[in-house]
């Protein structure tokens, strides 16, 4: 059996009094899909944050392609092949559309690359590429805050895709958007795992989890109470208990 | 346009500059002129640290002083070297001092750069106002420091003496002025180059979202280090050769609250997403307010850069960079960056 992309041993993060993670277990393989859902406050965005090296976990380790990566900071782990796109996106405002994707592109991709940098015309042309992918090619030059709410999600998830992840992690990019703009997002998130990127995908929207994860796991007050096929877990008494707060 | 091709024209304008100066000028033009650049140098280390990472720094006269008063120590051990150095350094020691103005401003950068560094450390955990504030004690803290060191004259202040004449330039005054043009210069150029590198992508996304910044690889904290080392480097390096300028330093004079405020000032008048705005913001302050010394008082001078800084705030946010760009339809810095 191959090693787990991303491994989450024993992860516990408090503050203060407060417990956000007890001591969570999480074996991504590499091309998953994966779907964790759980109530709001449940956890989620903490697991993402201690994933992403945003917050520093108290207990237990996360291991990525086989590297422990506890204590590096969050560009590090970027580097290291682990995206994420934010629940409320964060455009750097002071610059364009493409020089959103640039900076990735810039701190991550020529940092792997050392001396085989790319070209301002590579840089160029795989902003564009990008763009094209997330159809915001004709947006390039725009300010990021004439967006709208879709279009920022997409940025987001293009700026991700730019640091050329082996994981990303989609943090709510659904959240606020339309029927068929969550199917836009959804289609390209399946689209993304078909380039061989795994993904992990946190939503409240189920049809979107639904159609969208291999694989499902459930996060409820800091613990995992369910994970396995998304068909079984919904009917999972547990899960169907948390989420009608029976 | 080019780095070196920039600098060539920078310095073709320089010397212009020296050269008006020398046949239509007098002293006193250097002396106001050196003042204006010093500012230059001041705004554009400023903008560093302050507009393109967006981290305010009320600390800009304690940078300063710590370049003035590397240059008053330096002097002093040259005065002193028989009192304070031991027996068998004394030959060196006469063989290295008394150092040259240059070697001194390098060495005032070289001591700034390193409290910037130790500044950054302690502090870059803090955003905003407390950011604003720690350095703003830093300034205090320093001031407190050299009051109570008497090696360089302490509360009394010291006496710096420069030579009447000096070879080429004739007039001291004019050398100095000769070595701020030099030396705004090199932080112009330093400035332009850092915002059309990496760096200056790097430092713009720390301005707008460090986290976000953080999860597109940006090294956030040693970004935030270099920007504090060059800012204070070049604020350090402005505030070497005023010893020699003003010949007598005192704590209040080094540590003035006008460096703070002009530092702030300018560019924010300028603009602070160019090199260009504290440029602009320097040259229209720092001469109104030499203007305002010969015609009104020195006094006046903080209530003009206040009054101004005011009238910007409400009505040009921006500076007059933006003003301009919003007036005249022009592409803002970070999108002429993607085409360049």
């Amino acid at each position: 059996m191959t090693a787990p992309l991303l491994r989450v041993d024993r992860l516990s993060k408090r503050f203060g009094g407060f417990v956000a993670l007890d001591d969570v277990n999480l074996d991504v393989a590499e091309g998953e899909r994966l779907g964790l859902i759980g109530p709001n406050g449940s956890g989620k965005s903490t697991l993402v944050n201690c994933i992403c090296g945003t917050l520093h976990n108290e207990a237990g380790t996360v291991t990525f392609a086989g590297e422990g990566i506890n204590g590096m900071g969050a560009h590090e782990r970027t580097r290291r092949g682990l995206a994420r796109s934010f629940q409320l996106p964060r455009p750097f405002t002071s610059m364009s559309v493409a020089d959103n994707i640039r900076v990735p592109l810039l701190y991550t991709v020529n940092a792997r690359r050392g001396a085989k940098h790319l070209s301002h015309g590579e840089l160029q042309d795989r902003c564009m590429e990008l763009l094209t992918l997330v159809s915001l090619g004709d947006k390039a030059a725009k300010d990021p805050r004439d967006l709208t709410q879709v279009e920022m999600r997409k940025l987001e998830l293009a700026r991700a895709m730019a640091t050329e992840p082996k994981l990303l992690i989609a943090d709510e990019a659904m959240a606020g958007l339309s029927h068929s703009e969550v199917e836009d997002i959804v289609a390209l998130l399946i689209n993304l795992n078909g380039r061989g990127i795994t993904i992990i995908m946190i939503e409240h929207i189920m049809r979107a989890v639904m159609s969208f994860s291999q694989r499902l796991v459930v996060l409820v007050s800091g613990k995992k109470i369910a994970d396995g096929m998304p068909e079984t877990v919904i009917e999972n008494p547990e899960v169907v208990g948390a989420y009608l707060g029976t | 346009m080019r780095t070196p091709i920039f600098i060539l024209v920078q310095a073709v304008i320089g010397l212009a500059l020296y050269g008006l100066f020398i046949f239509y000028g007098n002293d006193y033009w250097f002396y106001a002129g050196y003042t204006v650049l010093q500012f230059v140098v001041l705004a554009t280390a400023w903008n560093i640290l302050g507009g393109y990472c967006g981290y305010v720094n009320f600390g800009s006269a304690g940078f300063f002083a710590i370049g003035a008063y590397s240059t008053v120590f330096l002097y002093t051990v040259g005065q002193q070297i028989d009192d304070v150095v031991p027996e068998s350094l004394q030959g060196v020691m006469h063989l290295i001092f008394p150092l040259s103005l240059p070697t001194m401003i390098v060495i005032g950068g070289i001591c700034a750069g390193l409290v910037g560094l130790g500044t950054g450390y302690l502090t870059l955990r803090l955003r905003g106002v407390f950011f604003a504030i720690a350095t703003l004690a830093l300034a205090v803290v320093l001031e407190t420091l050299v009051v109570n060191w008497e090696f360089v004259g302490g509360s009394r202040g010291a006496y710096v003496i420069p030579p009447s004449k000096i070879p080429i330039f004739g007039a001291y005054i004019h050398f100095l002025f000769a070595l701020m043009i030099v030396l705004a210069i090199v932080a112009l150029a330093c400035a332009r180059l850092i915002e059309r590198s990496r760096l200056g992508y790097g430092f713009a996304t720390i301005r707008d979202d460090e986290l976000a910044a953080e999860a597109c690889g940006v090294p956030t904290l040693r970004l935030k280090l270099t920007a504090t080392v060059l800012s204070g480097a070049l604020m350090g390096m402005a505030g070497a050769p005023f010893p020699y300028y003003i010949g007598y330093v005192e704590p209040s004079s080094a540590f003035n609250l006008s460096y703070a405020v002009n530092s702030i000032a300018m560019p924010m008048i300028g603009g602070t997403t160019s090199w260009v705005g504290p440029l602009i913001g320097a040259i229209l302050l720092g001469t109104l307010q030499q203007l305002a010394t010969v015609t009104i008082s020195s006094v006046a001078n903080l209530l003009i850069v206040g009054l101004l800084l005011i009238g910007f705030v409400i009505v040009a946010p921006n500076g007059i960079v933006g003003l301009w760009q919003d007036w005249f339809g022009k592409k803002s810095v970070k999108s002429r960056r993607s085409e360049t």
